[in-house]
């Protein structure tokens, strides 16, 4: 029973990753029709959101310290960061320490005008276009904008710390009465799932009780007649790619500290989370959520040690079997409206 | 000639002769010149120009002609090039049952992939594909090693049996690869003045393959076969109701494709005789998906000059670094030269993908049948200047012919 536990807490990380990945390729898909292969670039860039504050936070300046000496007896520099020398060490050493969840406020506005950029300067050429000229030519993007952060942040990863007060593990297992030591967690990655929980319900909240997204709902479903009644639909849905880029963007400034980014994170995703989008059904919301979660908990299963035994290289490829099985008796995914794409 | 049309005969030609003289057209620069790092009539890339050529023909047989975009050819590829290695394990050095075990192998596995992903279309069949390439990928790193060796890739070794020849040769070595006797690696150079070029029998046999999977893919276009195909690409329903299923010739687009893949697998090895699983990364299959766009999708010779295009970026174009950069501007003044270096570098080098990137999104942006498209619209620049003018004097002249009446 634990084990069970363990493996779906374990899912529960990735799964919200790829969730919350699917949902933003599912908002673009379902309101501008388009098939966006450089999602996953904008997850890369929203975990280089993370890096590049950290970065700038780290900025710091050189002073000698006459009084102390280094190990070769030379009067020793000491680096004081910008921030802690406006802000007194105490206060600044914590915003470079928080620095991954302050990124959240940084990444917002430049996920959203990276978005807006987009959708105006290139995709919106391209709605009329056949889906394979919409494949093209973001695949295209995702090549430049991993080409660019590549060529700012070399192709190493960079680790980017979470804070201190969550970069431990905890006891899972004996929180909930099994026996100590049985199911140990990090904490980060419960935020991580937490955070994925509290986006996608904003979202959908959004969708759901707002009159913007009540307009944007009907745009979905007839984009026509919403244009018919005078509303100007496009701007609306310039504004939901841009939501769906900072939803992507999140995603990957909270996945920082999970995997250390580099420039290639978001192709490596982008698959997966393309595979999750049509299993969970082209252009419905909570199909995309809802797979994001069922396949990321299923990948965890498949790697247990007993099943792995059972069937050797099963792991690396369950998502795969399960999107080619659903796929070809359930063509429209798991919660996929009828003639979407079919 | 061959049964081909005067303008596809043309085309043929041009391309017999752009290979046959390869060695010659792409060394320009003299040997101990400063642009001799420009030069790519080297055997290597020579070999991996005919080789990725004739995988794009075969993908463009498939996406040019019935629209369908597969994400997972490299899989075939890399099928073709464990199947070569193991040939040669087993059975003999020499090239031929190599060559052909690629293909029959990677045309079986076409046709189990293809009979499973093309029952979706459009996007769902991209992702099918994409996910078919991703587990043979995953599978060879993993559980398949007994066959692929893993990270390693598979390699010949000093006690394979090798029925037809010999395990070792009386040197001690490993045998290298030959066609009947000819080996692979041969060749000779030719030295004229300060120019060398060098002829490799390598490429000369993979230059012989693609100029043959050239005519296929040429009368495959001008076919019923390939009319049908089209019409796939064009209107599937319309297809429908005229009483053809267009699955079987979507599903022999398919397989064929992916034994051209396979023929470039099996190629592949005989050159060099080592097959690893990144073969059949997806990155791979996006490269040759670049190559047909780049080049021009639908068109006989566009999927050649992509390939072409991107190797060369890739082998020689990299190889820009800083140093040459400020050798070339050397003659401008210290400032102005540092900024344009600066502003140059990022796009040469190792960071040719990102000009690779632009130049991909700006084909698919303005020239959606690439450069191939492009040629044709310079083209028709010049004769339309000519055209335009001749018109001129046509309605020039009919009002005084009115006024005649």
């Amino acid at each position: 029973m634990d084990a069970i536990i363990l493996q779906v807490l374990n899912g529960l990380d990735k799964g919200s990753a790829y969730a919350l990945i699917a949902l933003g390729l599912t908002l673009i898909f379902g309101t501008l029709g388009v098939v966006n292969f450089a999602h996953g670039a904008l997850f890369m860039l929203g975990a280089f959101c993370a890096v590049t504050l950290n970065v700038i936070l780290r900025a710091s300046f050189t002073t000698i310290d006459e009084t102390r000496t280094d190990f070769l007896g030379n009067p020793l520099k000491v680096e004081t960061p910008y921030v802690e020398y406006w802000f007194g060490p105490e206060v600044g050493g914590s915003i470079i320490e928080w620095s991954v969840p302050l990124a959240i406020l940084f990444a917002i506005p430049v996920m959203a005008l990276v978005g807006i950029a987009m959708e105006r300067g290139l995709v919106k050429h391209f709605y009329k276009r056949p889906h394979a000229d919409q494949i093209l030519v973001t695949f295209g993007l995702a090549i430049v904008l991993q080409e660019i952060i590549k060529a700012f942040y070399g192709a190493n990863p960079i680790p980017t710390p979470a804070p201190d007060a969550f970069s431990g593990s905890f006891d899972f297992g004996a929180l909930v009465g099994f026996d100590a030591g049985s199911i140990i967690y990090p904490y980060w990655r419960l935020v991580y799932f937490g955070f994925a929980a509290a986006v996608i319900a904003g979202v959908f909240a959004f969708l759901q009780f707002t009159t913007f997204g009540m307009v944007v709902r009907a745009g979905m479903a007839d984009r026509e007649t919403v244009g018919l009644l005078g509303i100007d639909i496009d701007r609306r849905f310039t504004f939901m790619f841009a939501l769906a880029a900072i939803v992507a963007g999140l995603a990957g400034v909270m996945y920082a500290p999970i995997n250390a980014p580099n420039y290639h994170m978001g192709m490596d995703f982008l698959v997966l989370s393309f595979v999750v989008v049509v299993v969970g059904g082209m252009g419905s919301l909570p199909g995309a959520v809802l797979a994001g979660f069922l396949l990321g908990i299923l990948e965890s299963f498949a790697s247990m040690a007993a099943v792995v035994t059972l069937l050797p290289g099963i792991n690396q490829v369950i998502i795969y079997l399960v999107a080619i099985v659903i796929l070809l008796t359930r063509p429209r995914g798991l919660m996929g409206r009828k003639g979407v794409m079919e | 000639m061959l049964g081909l049309g005067a303008k596809d005969t043309r085309l043929f030609l041009i391309v017999i002769g752009l290979t046959l003289f390869a060695p010659f057209l792409l060394n320009p620069f003299p040997a101990d010149s400063s642009l001799a790092q420009f030069n790519a009539g080297y055997p290597d890339l020579m070999q991996r120009f005919v080789i990725f050529g004739i995988f794009a023909i075969g993908f463009n047989i498939l996406f040019g002609l019935t629209g369908y975009l597969s994400f997972g050819h490299a899989a075939f590829l890399g099928v073709g090039s464990y199947a070569g290695v193991w040939m040669m394990k087993l059975l003999t050095m020499n090239v031929v049952p190599a060559i052909l075990m690629s293909v029959i192998f990677a045309g079986l596995f076409s046709l189990l992939v293809g009979w499973i992903s093309l029952r979706r279309s459009g996007i769902y069949f991209s992702i099918l594909t994409l996910a078919f390439a991703q587990m043979s990928f995953a599978l060879a790193y993993s559980v398949l090693t007994p066959i692929t060796n893993g990270e390693t890739g598979l390699q010949l070794a000093l006690d394979d049996p090798r029925v037809l020849g010999v395990s070792r040769t009386e040197a001690g070595s490993i045998p290298l690869t030959h066609f009947f006797g000819l080996e692979m690696r041969d060749g000779f150079d030719w030295t004229i003045g300060g120019w060398v070029f060098t002829f490799n029998v390598g490429y000369y046999l993979s230059a012989l393959v693609m100029v043959a999977a050239f005519y296929v893919s040429i009368r495959i276009f001008r076919s019923p076969f390939g009319m049908m195909l089209k019409a796939v690409k064009s209107n599937q329903q319309r297809m429908l109701y005229t009483g053809l299923n267009p699955r079987p010739y979507t599903l022999a687009a398919f397989v064929i494709s992916g034994m051209y893949a396979g023929l470039a697998g099996g190629l592949m090895v005989a050159m060099d005789p080592l097959a690893g699983a990144e073969r059949m990364q997806w990155t791979a299959s996006g490269e040759v998906v670049l190559m047909t766009i780049l080049g021009g999708a639908g068109t006989l010779i566009g999927p050649v000059l992509g390939a072409g295009l991107i190797k060369y970026f890739e082998n020689i174009f990299s190889k820009i670094n800083s140093n040459v950069l400020h050798q070339w501007f050397g003659f401008l003044p210290d400032g102005l030269e540092d900024a344009l270096v600066f502003v140059v570098y990022p796009f040469v080098g190792k960071g040719w993908h990102l000009t690779l990137g632009i130049v991909f999104m700006l084909v698919v942006i303005f020239l959606p049948g690439g450069l191939v498209e492009g040629g044709q619209r310079i083209g028709r620049l010049f004769r339309r200047g000519r055209s335009s003018s001749s018109k001129h004097e046509r309605t020039a002249a009919t009002p005084s012919s009115h006024a005649a009446e």
